[in-house]
């Protein structure tokens, strides 16, 4: 694999607006959900009905985008037939591939549409080539996005072992935890990534002024607290302030977001295939805006990965819409981990 | 009801080796049926190696239990699956497969004995079925999955495979790459001192207000309260053969013997759970079995 291979440049869509918004500043693929559990940003407000989503696959490949439908929760005996019957609209709606991370659910979209499509989600998981090529040999998975955990030598190693192609986070939200493996929200709130497609959901999330200041809470659970001067974040549970042996501090992670631009050429030196940009939650502004910056980064780097330098209004424009107003190298730099 | 055999989760903390000897020495003289032994948290952990751990697995199939080894929940390196083709090519005991890169090897190897772990997220009956299929005989439910489901996944043609459910320790509830407990001494993973080493039920996390929450240990994040399902133990064993245990700092032993003669009829249910909080490290939880948060102590009306 050569720095010249074509990378594509993935961004979300939470709705209409953002979708074409996303294909208008350069996205190549859009990544979106149903209006349900089946994806894992199952918010009000948020996501696609079937109407919506043939609108936005016909105006994505007019002007030949793809569109990638996210069936990446764990559907339960009970609600089974509500994910295979999404990934039989997904192939009647002409979604170019499904993002899944139940093995039961590729099963079936194998058998069921063998035309289609799949990619593993980063919430099945999958850490290693060893992993990636058991969901290739059983499913035929062609693409796996992989977990925000990997440091960039890790990246490549996986990348030199398998045939999949290999799609990695760029920019946005950060999950601290391993995708998939995570039950924190599930502890606190009873709905879980893996099951209800939301963390620290809204309707679970309280904000007091009190005589100490800005108290954010989830389900009753303090995960922060605000000076007169501190900015109140979103309690994202393992983003708040916690006591650990008396002493006070982000004990998990900072509000904080990835951003990769600084290790594109290495990573497109690595031979990653696409690029995936995080915020179904967020505004058509934010997806025009991150969209853009991308574009121009990525459109630079597969001209001449050598000569890639970092444009400080890139930076600049990132960090605006950035949780917490900064960012990190997440785990691709070994010492965050 | 049927016989319920009384399992010893691996664990999950990193305890000196002389410690962790000295543990594994009375869990020979336990109640416990299956025994889970390995590392399954921390490849940097090396107190004891995996020569080490098949001694003790060795050890404890003497005293005549059913020893499993249990792999790694997150790979990450080479070394990582180095590790993991060595406890799949050993064929004395039977493997925890705790990410796909097992269940991967194990398929390849033709091996048809191995345990489907708690991290593999198997949450419905298609997808237990493929597993079943690849050569699983028993699975272990997720932790935040309700007895609700579960049964109704079991009555849902489910195949002729084992289950076991994680009836008491502190709930296993994420793995990241990153070391918490490096960071609370603002270390990197890499040169973390091996800070863990030691702290025989991980480092408590609390609210700003002084709750308990969360418990740190290494690249885990677990509750910091204890999963006590001794009170549901009835509903447990309506859908599980196999009942698991996770060790704990102290009285792990204890524990193990009252889920023993809780299961063997000599303690009701709510008088095994009253005798248990004298060996609880923090409250009890059971939220998750009842479909709730997990945090949550529930008592159904």
């Amino acid at each position: 694999m050569t720095s010249n291979s074509r990378i594509e440049l993935v961004c979300p869509a939470g709705s209409l607006p953002a979708l074409k918004t996303a294909v208008d500043h350069g996205a190549d693929c859009v990544y979106l959900g149903f209006k349900d559990a089946t994806n894992a940003r199952n918010f009000t407000g948020l996501n696609f009905d079937a109407n919506a989503m043939r609108e936005g696959v016909r105006y994505a490949h007019d002007r030949r985008r793809k569109v990638l439908l996210a069936l990446n929760t764990y559907p339960q005996a009970s609600n089974w037939t509500a994910w295979t019957a999404a990934i039989d609209r997904a192939a009647d709606l002409g979604i170019d591939a499904v993002i899944l991370a139940d093995p039961g659910l590729m099963a079936y979209a194998q058998k069921t549409h063998p035309q289609l499509r799949l990619h593993l989600s980063v919430q099945g998981s999958a850490t290693s080539y060893e992993a990636i090529n058991f969901y290739a040999e059983r499913f035929g998975i062609q693409r796996a996005v992989l977990p925000r955990v990997l440091s960039l030598p890790q990246v490549e190693q996986v990348i030199a072992n398998t045939g999949v192609e290999i799609e990695v986070f760029g920019f946005g939200g950060l999950c601290v935890m391993v995708e998939g493996r995570c039950a924190l929200s599930a502890y606190a709130t009873g709905e879980s990534p893996n099951c209800n497609g939301a963390c620290s959901p809204g309707k679970h999330v309280r904000w007091e002024q009190t005589p100490n200041g800005m108290e954010t809470r989830l389900n009753g659970i303090l995960i922060d607290r605000f000076g007169d001067g501190e900015r109140a974040g979103y309690p994202t549970l393992c983003k708040g302030r916690f006591d650990v042996n008396g002493e006070t501090y982000y004990a998990i992670e900072e509000p904080t977001s990835l951003n990769t631009l600084e290790l594109l050429p290495d990573l497109a030196g690595a031979g990653i295939r696409a690029i995936k940009i995080e915020g179904r939650q967020r505004s058509p502004a934010y997806v025009a805006q991150v969209t853009r910056v991308w574009r121009e980064a990525l459109d630079r780097v597969m001209r001449d990965a050598d000569s890639f330098k970092v444009q400080p209004t890139w930076i600049a424009e990132l960090d605006k819409i950035s949780e917490g107003r900064s960012h990190t190298l997440g785990a691709y730099y070994r010492p965050w981990k | 009801m049927n016989p319920m055999k009384l399992a010893l989760g691996p664990l999950l903390y990193y305890w000196p080796r002389q410690a962790t000897l000295d543990f594994y020495a009375q869990v020979a003289d336990s109640p416990a049926d299956v025994v889970y032994v390995g590392e399954t948290v921390c490849s940097r952990r090396h107190e004891l190696r995996l020569e080490d751990w098949f001694e003790v697995a060795a050890m404890l199939r003497a005293a005549g239990k059913e020893v499993v080894l249990s792999s790694q929940s997150l790979i990450e390196s080479e070394s990582d699956l180095k590790a993991l083709r060595r406890i799949v090519a050993q064929t004395d005991f039977r493997v925890e497969a705790n990410d796909m890169s097992a269940v991967h090897l194990l398929t390849g190897a033709g091996r048809r004995d191995w345990i489907a772990g708690p991290t593999l997220n198997i949450f419905n009956p298609p997808t237990l079925a493929l597993l079943a299929e690849s050569g699983a005989t028993r699975w272990v439910a997720p932790p935040e999955m309700s007895g609700a489901v579960l049964t109704e996944l079991l009555a849902s043609g489910a195949p002729e495979i084992e289950t076991e459910v994680l009836a008491w320790g502190r709930l296993p509830l994420a793995h990241s790459a990153r070391c918490f407990t490096a960071r609370h001494f603002n270390l990197q993973k890499d040169t973390c001192e091996f800070r863990c080493l030691g702290m025989s039920d991980g480092l408590v996390l609390r609210t700003r207000e002084g709750e308990s929450f969360l418990t740190l240990n290494g690249v885990q994040t677990q509750s910091a309260r204890v999963h006590n399902l001794l009170a549901d133990l009835t509903s447990v064993r309506q859908s599980a053969q196999v009942v698991r245990v996770s060790p704990q700092g102290e009285h792990t032993i204890r524990v193990l013997e009252l889920f023993r003669e809780s299961a063997d009829g000599q303690l009701a249910p709510q008088e095994a759970f009253r005798r248990s909080a004298e060996w609880m490290v923090e409250a009890p939880c059971n939220g998750f079995w009842h479909g709730r948060p997990g945090v949550e102590q529930y008592v159904p009306s």
